[in-house]
């Protein structure tokens, strides 16, 4: 199984645990996996499909926006990251 | 506080960005890692997404945390927009802004931004934790 870091403001899902395991051969089969382990967890990271622009999702340090998205490949020594994007400003 | 200010002049017209790491669950802002705005915009602040994981690595494995989370604005209030509060996603975190749209003042504020909700909290600079509290600069608050 993958192992799946939680980043702070997605705790309350997994009962505070800092890293979870989940399966999945796609990061979307991984969310779908750690949301029937964590419910709700998939509909702070995905809406219709999309990963939410608030979010950052990493395999192996790489992020996923620029290797395939939600279908980016996961192994099962993977490790997913997930990190809310640090972002704001005037505008 | 001077740093923040600092880097935030030296970046401006573009909003300037950064954290200052602590240990977890201790409150206590004490090692200053200015980021680079990857957006390079007077409107607009994002930490690139490489940066990003490296400085969650490396606080991960000094068993740290964003105690602070900066940013300026450089034309408006010290106040966060609709945008930050879209964006914040460290209930922990102090979300402090400066701004740098006056020359000669910069605007020092701190909030905490929970579920959208901002509540302004009152900024004490200390020079160290060790003494802040004694009034001395050799006897330790903990003496």
């Amino acid at each position: 199984m993958a192992t799946v870091s939680i980043p702070t403001i997605l705790r309350t899902h997994t009962g505070g645990e800092k890293a979870v395991e989940a399966n999945g051969g796609t990061v979307a089969a991984v969310i779908d996996d750690l949301d029937s382990r964590h419910s709700g967890i998939k509909g702070r990271l995905i809406t219709d499909g999309a990963l939410h622009r608030f979010v950052n999702i990493y395999v192996d340090d790489e992020d996923v926006r620029f290797a395939g998205g939600l279908e980016a490949p996961v192994k099962d020594t993977s490790t997913v990251t997930i990190l809310p994007a640090v972002a704001g400003g005037a505008r | 506080m001077d740093e923040i200010v600092a880097h935030a002049r030296r970046d401006h017209p573009d909003e300037a960005c950064g954290v200052v790491a602590g240990p977890e669950g201790s409150d206590r802002p004490e090692r200053f890692i200015p980021m680079l705005n990857a957006a390079r915009s007077p409107t607009f602040y994002e930490f690139d997404s490489g940066d990003l994981l490296r400085l969650y690595r490396d606080m991960d494995s000094r068993d740290e945390v964003p105690v602070v989370i900066y940013h300026s604005h450089t034309a408006t209030e010290a106040y966060p927009s609709r945008t930050d509060i879209s964006y914040a996603s460290e209930p922990d975190a102090h979300y402090v802004l400066v701004s740098t749209r006056e020359d000669s003042d910069t605007e020092f504020r701190s909030y905490r931004i929970v579920d959208g909700v901002v509540t302004e909290e009152q900024v004490e600079v200390v020079e160290t934790y060790m003494f802040a509290h004694t009034g001395a600069d050799d006897v330790p608050d903990n003496a």
